[in-house]
């Protein structure tokens, strides 16, 4: 397995620590001048996302993770897992709920999604920034109230819960920004 | 994609920059001391194993670019030279952050007849004068290595107490990177990453262990510390100064331990300046020197977030 030396350090980096894959968010040299240097980092680990504060003494090494960032196509949810599928190589990997968390409310078959893999085996989905969804589930439409601010819960076809102008009805296809949760058009589809 | 060629530096900076090496000249020509230029190249380097010298040839001998130019300008001292300065661009490899730059420039001179605390008083004239502060409303404190830690930590810093240190790391919830075996690098880690971030407006600290005296002399009443100083402005590292070493064996015998600790750390040993020890012996004269950091001062000035900006061009890798 190859390894970093703090030298190498810079934002985006993978590394082990007890075990765990993480990713280096900011990287800072502090060295007195006739002193021992440091590398303060913040990190996430890629697990779970959490982001902690870190301490090395210049000069030590470090682990590096098999972490790969894939684009995948999501396939189905077998009531358990994920199925996700590299159209290059028609490899297909299962993401269990842990990877998949949130994202889940986003996954719609056959979207393409970045798959964080370690060591093959997926860590956390990225749903597409934007994915197009059929409303299941809304109050009435009011007709013509197309210009006024109101807004009113949907579900959508994934289970997502999304703020909508009061004129969408159920069936209608909408554009919704993943990143935010937010609502952004209706879609011709 | 076009390539950006712009400078780091506004022009704002950039001529700030010309007009504090002016008057940099102007303060010490005022004060005779002797403008001097030493060369950047050397076969021999400082073995301090915190600092890394860069490396090159001329003819296929090896040279070292000068991380300071101290033994340069000692040389200079024990030929005669009386009061000499240098603004002096100088190289570290490994050194590149926020506050670093692999090459920086280093205001640095030497005041035969001066004690540590008379050129104290030195420097604070000219950051102030750079500065453009009031002296009346610039409080400066002095404080010793020991007074710091004692302030900011709780912990005695000549005392090596692991059991201390690692009482107040549970308190405080701080992970110390070192392990139970370096006292003076767990003591820097403390400084540099607790106690430095929490210091504010111009400080000198005094009396740094011996462990740390560097090219400094010990305190003749007292040899476990150091007659080295540092300022340091709202936490950051300006200035390094001492009251010279002058004792050619003692200086030896701290280079040979310095090679000693390169070795066992598996790092590469340095030729030792010999033509520097010998000038040592020859006689050497009471002197205190320091160095200021020209870049780290316009940064503070001019409320730059990275040493880069207040030059031309920062480091490219």
């Amino acid at each position: 397995m190859s390894s970093y030396s703090t030298n190498e350090f810079k934002s985006g980096l993978k590394f082990m620590l007890d075990g765990d894959p993480y990713n280096i968010v900011e990287n800072e040299f502090v060295k007195p001048g006739k002193g021992q240097a440091f590398n303060r980092v913040k990190i996430k680990n890629l697990k779970n996302g959490r982001v902690v504060e870190k301490t090395f003494k210049s000069g030590e090494k470090v682990e590096a993770a098999d972490v790969m960032d894939t684009e995948m196509q999501y396939l189905y949810n077998d009531g358990e897992y994920w199925h996700f599928m590299d159209q290059s190589t028609y490899e297909q990997v299962q993401a269990d709920s842990t990877a998949v968390g949130d994202q889940n409310q986003w996954l719609k078959e056959q979207d393409i999604c970045n798959v964080l893999l370690w060591n093959g085996v997926p860590i956390g989905i990225e749903p597409p920034n934007f994915v197009t969804l059929a409303v299941t589930e809304t109050d009435p439409g009011l007709k013509g109230d197309t210009a006024q601010g109101g807004v009113k819960p949907a579900t959508l076809e994934t289970g997502a819960v999304v703020r909508v102008p009061l004129f969408i009805e159920i069936g209608d296809i909408l554009k919704v920004d993943t990143r935010s949760g937010e609502y952004v058009s209706r879609a011709k589809e | 994609m076009r390539t950006s060629w712009q400078p780091d530096v506004s022009l704002e900076t950039l001529r700030l920059r010309a007009q504090w090496l002016k008057q940099i000249r102007e303060f010490f020509d005022s004060r005779q001391v002797l403008e001097v230029e030493t060369p950047v190249l050397s076969p021999a380097s400082v073995p301090d194993p915190n600092i890394e010298s860069l490396q090159t040839r001329v003819n296929q001998q090896r040279q070292y670019l000068q991380t300071s130019p101290e033994l340069y300008m000692k040389r200079l001292l024990a030929a005669g030279s009386g009061p000499i300065y240098q603004i002096s661009r100088v190289f570290r490899d490994g050194e590149i952050g926020r506050l670093h730059n692999p090459e920086f420039t280093l205001v640095e001179w030497y005041q035969p007849g001066y004690s540590q605390r008379q050129l104290i008083d030195e420097v604070t004239e000219l950051v102030i004068g750079l500065c453009g502060l009031h002296h009346a409303l610039t409080p400066v404190q002095l404080i010793s290595y020991s007074e710091l830690f004692q302030d900011h930590a709780g912990i005695n810093p000549l005392r090596q107490d692991w059991a201390e240190l690692d009482r107040y790391c549970q308190a405080k919830q701080l992970q110390c990177p070192v392990d139970n075996d370096d006292w003076s690098v767990a003591m820097d880690w403390l400084l540099a990453l607790v106690i430095q971030p929490a210091m504010q407006g111009l400080v000198f600290v005094v009396d740094y262990p011996a462990a740390q005296a560097s090219l400094a002399r010990l305190d003749p009443d007292n040899p476990a510390i150091a007659r080295r100083f540092e300022l340091f402005i709202n936490g950051v590292e300006m200035a390094n100064g001492f009251e010279e070493l002058t004792d050619a064996a003692q200086q030896r015998q701290r280079f040979m331990q310095e090679n000693r600790d390169r070795k066992s750390m598996g790092m590469q040993e340095i030729a030792l300046d010999e033509k520097f020890l010998a000038a040592l012996e020859a006689g050497f004269p009471e002197t205190s020197g320091v160095a200021l950091g020209l870049d780290r001062l316009l940064m503070w000035k001019t409320g730059s977030e990275k040493v880069q900006e207040v030059m031309s061009f920062g480091y490219t890798d």
